[in-house]
């Protein structure tokens, strides 16, 4: 039961980093087209506000903070009584308003599917195309060292 | 007697009005727009996010353009807007050793995990003006290459083993993170605390101060053990969920530098180490920064405090450039009764000075007359 538990909490999480990574036209035009419902009373915001960034001394060393971020999240309820809660970097408050309403529909066992394929896996594929790109750019700037042999001996 | 003085009131809505003006510029060229500037003015963006302490692309972009290209007049408005929002916390620490890296060097190291990656770096470029980019021609797409997935540890943690480095900065275990934002500043600084105000600080101020240390005051014989420049995602603890709740990722620039150290009586020979690491892509403002930061321990390490970047309270007093232009700009504002003060101040006092001066040359004359 735990471990199940454990994995749900993995797996809403993965789905909560998805949606805050996301851009707000890509999760409104996937929510339109998988059709899901978004109707829910607004519980909090959606507000923005400021997080502190922190790092650690040395990369790996005892915290400091570095500066902050905008943050804007939000929390709903949806007319099942569903709560779902967003947070995501910068000051989109539409975006918030539907990742928490995507949230509280991913909890619910009916629409968890919908969420996961109509919404969560295009963005997760965009995402993950995205950084492959930058990836194989960047590692095509990767040196190459060889030596030369110079001199008679 | 004190008569208040108004007036300027008309004067001053037509400055800005002409300020309107003039920021728009010719009319019949385009308006910029904040993504043009986001994209293609970046670094400059980077800076503004870094020295303002806020890390939004678009408000720093359009910071940018509402202070017409000036940069620490775009930190200001950055900075006055981060007082208007509430404060949701303190992100868990990023990592950057699981940095998305987009260039990674060493200049210690030649071969190690993860390899030299340049990236998007000016290094190496000629400097010379590019006459077809004023002319808006087509740009190539990048060259790509197949990555194997290989891990990037950080330079530090590999030299660890060997014992002849420092580790990571540590604190004690019940040490809370200082923050300047809270708290005034106190000297002497615990470490995080200075290290928080470099991340902020001026990056032409760090950048004389760390130049200054290798010119020789403070001299540290420092390496750049690793820069690395990518994205780490950011994570906050909330009391409504039950794990730390992913918030999306933000770009940093980190820099190891490694300082050769002969041991003194409170530490052994060994390489030491001055850390640096801000918003966005700035490998310079980084470097600065680690610079300062290594320097700065000198009291820590048992080293004698005789150069202007070893002395806590002159860098951090003096790194803020928002600090530094409010002081400095401050002067042009009236100070007409400051001034009339100090010049019926000095009118007596010339006159006094005139009337001893009379009164010696009157006796000068009685002497040569006698």
């Amino acid at each position: 039961m735990r471990r199940q538990e454990a994995r749900e909490q993995a797996e809403r999480k993965a789905m909560m980093a998805i949606l805050a990574q996301a851009k707000a036209d890509e999760i409104a035009r996937l929510w339109s087209e998988a059709g899901l419902p978004s109707e829910a009373e607004l519980l909090r915001g959606p507000e923005t506000g400021l997080v502190t960034v922190r790092g650690r001394i040395g990369g790996g060393g005892a915290p400091f903070n570095v500066g902050e971020a905008t943050v804007t999240r939000a929390t709903v309820r949806l007319p099942s009584g569903q709560v779902g809660h967003s947070y995501a970097l910068g000051r989109d408050k539409g975006k918030a308003r539907l990742a928490a309403i995507a949230d509280a529909l991913w909890q619910e066992p009916a629409h968890r599917e919908a969420v996961e394929t109509g919404l969560v896996a295009p963005l997760r594929a965009a995402l993950e195309e995205a950084r492959e790109k930058r990836r194989v750019e960047t590692a095509a700037t990767k040196v190459d060292f060889f030596t030369m042999v110079r001199g008679e001996d | 007697m004190y008569v208040a003085v108004k007036g300027g009131e008309a004067a001053i809505a037509n400055a800005h009005r002409l300020l309107a003006d003039r920021r728009r510029g010719d009319r019949s060229v385009p308006a910029l727009r904040l993504d043009q500037i986001a994209e293609q003015l970046a670094l400059g963006v980077d800076r503004v996010m870094s020295e303002g302490s806020l890390y939004d692309r678009e408000l720093a972009a359009l910071a940018v353009v509402q202070a017409r290209g000036d940069m620490i007049e775009a930190i200001f408005l950055v900075r006055a807007y981060r007082t208007t929002l509430p404060r949701f916390g303190y992100t868990c620490p990023v990592d950057t050793g699981a940095m998305q890296v987009e260039r990674r060097v060493s200049a210690t190291y030649k071969d190690l995990p993860g390899g030299q990656v340049l990236g998007p770096t000016f290094d190496y470029t000629h400097r010379l003006l590019d006459p077809e980019l004023a002319a808006g021609g087509d740009v190539e797409a990048p060259t790509e290459r197949p990555a194997e997935a290989e891990a990037m540890p950080r330079v530090s943690s590999i030299l660890a083993h060997e014992g002849l480095i420092e580790a990571d900065g540590d604190m004690p275990l019940d040490h809370v993170p200082g923050d300047i934002t809270r708290e005034p500043l106190q000297f002497p600084m615990a470490r995080d605390i200075r290290l928080q105000a470099l991340s902020r600080g001026d990056e032409g101020f760090l950048l004389a101060l760390g130049y200054s240390t290798q010119r020789g005051y403070a001299r540290n014989h420092p390496f750049v053990g690793e820069i690395r420049i990518g994205e780490v995602e950011l994570e906050l603890d909330v009391p409504e969920l039950p794990f730390a709740v992913p918030l999306g990722a933000i770009r940093v620039t980190e820099c190891q530098m490694v300082n050769q150290f002969k041991g003194s009586a409170k530490a052994p020979p060994q390489f030491t180490r001055g850390y640096g690491l801000v918003f966005g892509q700035s490998e310079r403002k980084a470097m600065a920064m680690a610079l300062c930061d290594r320097a700065l321990r000198a009291s820590e390490l048992g080293e004698d405090v005789v150069a202007a970047a070893q002395d806590e309270e002159f860098v951090i007093s003096h790194s803020d450039n928002v600090q530094a232009t409010g002081f400095v700009e401050h002067l042009k504002l009236p100070h007409y009764v400051d001034f009339q003060a100090e010049l019926d101040l000095v009118r007596r006092m010339r006159a006094e000075y005139e009337a001893r001066e009379n009164e010696n040359r009157a006796e000068d004359k009685r002497e040569a007359a006698e």
